[in-house]
């Protein structure tokens, strides 16, 4: 006996259990990150005037703009993914997911010269609560990044993706729930880059 | 499965997938231009935050499929929405609201 | 498919699989159940030590009082140390724990007829983070620094830089993540399984106050996990959040960046303690209306409202939590705002209690033991409650926060308040979870001499706070003129609070010994109306029923004219 609503929808929901799940999840993450932006207001309104500006311009911009085009990039490529094997085509799928882990990994390699950059300066989260919001919040949204891959992999090598030969429904809806997922990570960064780069 | 994902519904949708690819690549360099502009430190906070939000909502409709998502997932969403805006404006207006001795 | 009573997929699990990584909701929930029992015994302890140095200041503790160094007696950062983990312990592994891992995982699937939870292994990772989150914070105890001491609050500056802090901390993130996941399963439970038949307007009303305590859970827990990582964050990587520039500390001025802010931790901590209190007191109103409606042989009185008041109170309890910041020079403006929503969130409270007590006129009342403890909790309760308007008045509370008042009011609440409906929970399940029936003399002698004790500790501290004894105080108020008045009642709470101790005995020999020779219970010992009551006791492991539950009825339909039995059943064609 297993749970139902895995595969089939509720009929008076709609849905099935992991779109839900996944939603509810997301929600919870909104909050998370929420908090962490109520933060930088609240720091940005206590510190003196102009001193976000003036540690902001330690930023590179470009390079946060071409890590916000990769991440976009991801999102399209596992939307992708999922669009593949919806239409029955596995090695596009893999195609597909391994792209998405590529840019993930494009991500986190710019984002690590960008921390080496800063700590090469002597600048640390310590040094002022700029930095400290920034590091914060740019490495939770790594560590979703690197939670994000890990799953991905999983999917992609055949120790996860072997479902598809018995159970193509079930996984999936097991990517889709990986993509929205994805796409909340993208969009964490869609704001966080004006925010921390550009004001 | 549902109706939603027969083919040739999955090949529109991949139609639309590219244009909002489009679309938030055009919206980023706007960003960053934007920017560049010389407006005032609030009228740049309400810009950048427009055009993130519309990147956003590109986004969350089309990629997560909002758009055509059920009630029960749009109104979790409308709570959550309503709380992170009491969480993000109401310490906010408490601290500008203080008492100053 | 053939008839649930056969379990194919589960026939050879080892012991391991069976007994602790089982995905079983029940075994889960009885798992959540004997750990915070444990954990509620322990802090408990914490609190008999420190109320026996109240009542008698500089005298040795008695048995343990060798593990507070060479006096016996308790230095002032023990005695924090000691009132910081009785908090946390008591609300993040006890009572929450309690109500919604054990109570939840155990009863919500069986009274909407499913199977299991939604995500049954995602349900096991929920209580192993709750179980390490545990041990990590008792461990806190016997590092060298010790546990953490800066109050459940955790207010910086004190807190960045107190000892115990850490551990404290990284617990959280964990109890955290258990909380997380786990309400995220009970939503997407409750949404998903429910059984044919079983519309929202049919559910019991413990199924709707766990619904709502989930999305309390979900939206309010993050923000406080977000302020964790920025406290460790200033404790182990020199950041300052939470830290003012300026600071002075033992004489000297600390050297951080500064410009950070302590109102922000409060903000985001109260941001989530606040519907924390609706977590721990939602559950409880819902067991109570289970219990009640049962041995008062009628529908619960209000039904609809009470639902729509729950739901309205879980809202609210987002848009209060800065009556917890009175003090901290908020403007006028936001005070008159957060006092507004105060007061309006007391309205569905009154709405649900007063329901209950209405739900008992005109009952066949039966004073069982879940009946005794589930009727006391309607006054304790209303104490708590009263006592909780001059708190949320921003005049008054200038006077009373931080005093005893404080403490009184939200012990009435959580202790013969959510302990006590916890405890009628206890007797009104057993039989469904072990398939034995509890003794009930021993469940009298549980219940009386506990009424009294908890009254015995919890109403003198109206008394010490109204003369402006601050709470947090490890002389109990002995170095201040103004409670001189008041400090006899130390000893008298200090009494009672034993004597409650020893209250408990009788229960736990119930506990244990009906688990072996109880009287056999049968399938519906109480002739209850709701969904759970249809399964075997003990239910199936796994399938929890042995036939098809469809439902045919509301939750409460006790006493309806004309029907052959007092109750139909929900289940029943």
């Amino acid at each position: 006996m297993e749970v139902p609503y895995i595969v089939k929808e509720r009929e008076d929901t709609g849905l099935i259990n992991s779109k839900l799940g996944i939603w509810v999840f997301l929600a919870s993450e909104i909050m998370l990150f929420g908090g962490l932006f109520s933060a930088y207001i609240f720091l940005r309104l206590a510190a003196a005037p102009g001193e976000f500006a003036h540690w902001s311009a330690e930023l590179s911009v470009p390079l946060a703009t071409v890590n916000t085009l990769v991440l976009i990039s991801s999102s399209v490529s596992m939307v992708m993914a999922w669009a593949s094997l919806k239409l029955n085509d596995f090695p596009k799928y893999r195609m597909y997911m391994g792209i998405t882990l590529l840019c993930a990994l494009i991500f986190l390699v710019i984002k690590y010269f960008e921390y080496t950059g800063k700590f090469h300066h002597d600048i640390y989260p310590s040094s002022s609560t700029f930095m400290a919001i920034y590091f914060t919040l740019t490495g939770l949204h790594g560590i979703h990044i690197i939670g994000g891959m890990i799953v991905m992999l999983y999917f992609w090598l055949p120790v996860g993706s072997k479902m598809w030969d018995s159970q193509p429904e079930h996984f999936a809806n097991r990517v889709e729930a990986l993509g929205l997922y994805w796409h909340f990570v993208d969009l964490v960064w869609i704001f966080l880059f004006p925010v921390l780069y550009l004001l | 499965m549902s109706s939603d994902h027969d083919i040739s519904s999955i090949q529109d949708h991949i139609r639309v997938y590219l244009i909002v690819f489009g679309a938030l690549a055009v919206l980023t360099i706007v960003t960053v231009i934007a920017s560049y502009l010389e407006i005032s430190t609030s009228e740049g906070i309400f810009l950048a935050l427009i055009i993130a939000s519309m990147k956003a909502s590109l986004v969350a409709a089309y990629f997560m499929h909002l758009i055509s998502e059920r009630n029960t997932i749009i109104w979790i969403l409308l709570l959550t929405v309503v709380f992170f805006f009491v969480m993000l404006f109401l310490p906010l207006i408490s601290y500008t609201d203080q008492v100053h001795i | 498919m053939s008839s649930k009573s056969h379990n194919h997929d589960y026939h050879d699990e080892g012991f391991i699989r069976k007994y602790i990584f089982s995905v079983d909701h029940k075994v889960i929930g009885l798992q959540y159940g004997i750990t915070s029992l444990l954990f509620l015994l322990f802090g408990f302890s914490l609190m008999a030590i420190m109320r026996w140095q109240l009542a008698y200041p500089g005298t040795p503790i008695p048995i343990l009082g060798f593990l507070f160094g060479e006096s016996g007696t308790l230095a002032p950062e023990q005695y924090n140390s000691l009132g910081a983990m009785h908090g946390t312990i008591m609300v993040f592994l006890g009572v929450v724990p309690l109500a919604v891992g054990a109570f939840g995982n155990y009863i919500v699937p069986l009274q909407i007829g499913a199977i299991d939870m939604a995500f049954p292994k995602l349900n096991a990772a929920s209580y192993w983070s709750y179980f390490v989150g545990g041990v990590i914070m008792i461990s806190s105890f016997f590092m060298p620094e010790g546990a953490a001491r800066s109050g459940w609050t955790s207010y910086p500056p004190l807190s960045v830089f107190e000892n115990g802090q850490t551990f404290w901390l990284i617990s959280m993130i964990f109890l955290i993540t258990s909380s997380l996941l786990g309400s995220m399963n009970f939503i997407v439970t409750i949404v998903q399984l429910r059984a044919p038949g079983l519309t929202w307007m049919r559910l019991p009303l413990f199924v709707w106050s766990q619904f709502v305590t989930s999305f309390l859970l979900v939206l309010a827990f993050p923000p406080l996990e977000a302020a964790a990582i920025l406290q460790l964050m200033d404790r182990v990587a020199g950041t300052s959040f939470f830290l003012p520039s300026g600071l002075v500390l033992s004489g000297e001025i600390v050297d951080v960046a500064g410009s950070g802010s302590p109102l922000l931790w409060q903000h985001l901590f109260w941001f989530l303690a606040h519907p924390e209190v609706y977590v721990l007191i939602l559950p409880a109103m819902g067991i109570v209306a289970e219990i009640l409606t049962n041995n008062t042989r009628k529908p619960l009185w209000g039904f609809k409202s009470i639902v729509y008041s729950m739901v309205f109170l879980g809202f609210c309890s987002f848009i209060v939590w800065a009556h917890h910041m009175f003090l901290t020079g908020m403007g006028q403006a936001m005070s008159a705002f957060f006092q507004t929503t105060t007061m309006i969130i007391s309205i569905p409270s009154i709405v649900i209690l007063t329901s209950y007590f209405l739900s008992l006129w005109g009952g066949s009342i039966r004073f069982n033991t879940p009946m005794l403890f589930a009727l006391a909790f309607l006054p304790m309760f209303g104490i708590g409650g009263l006592t909780g308007l001059p708190l949320g008045l921003a005049a008054a509370d200038i006077y009373l926060h931080d005093t005893y008042y404080v403490i009184g009011h939200f012990h009435y609440v959580v202790a013969p308040g959510t302990i006590f409906a916890l405890f009628a929970g206890i007797y009104y399940w057993f039989p469904k979870i072990t398939g034995k029936k509890m003794n009930e003399m021993l469940g009298k002698l549980h219940f009386w001499p506990s009424l009294i004790f908890m009254n015995g500790i919890f109403m003198p501290m109206f008394i010490q706070g109204l003369a402006g004894v601050s709470r947090r105080l490890a002389d109990g108020g002995e170095s201040y003129a103004h409670a001189s008045g008041v400090l006899q009642w130390n000893e008298f709470m200090t009494t009672s609070a034993f004597l409650l101790g020893i209250s408990q005995i009788p229960f736990i020999i119930n506990l244990i010994m009906s688990i072996f020779s109880g009287e056999k219970a049968g399938r519906n010992p109480w002739d209850s109306t709701t969904v759970e009551w249809a399964a075997p006791s003990p239910p199936l492991a796994h399938v929890n029923f042995d036939s098809e539950i469809t439902v045919h009825h509301s939750a409460y339909e006790y006493s309806v004219p004309d029907s052959k039995k007092d109750f139909i059943p929900q289940t029943e064609n």
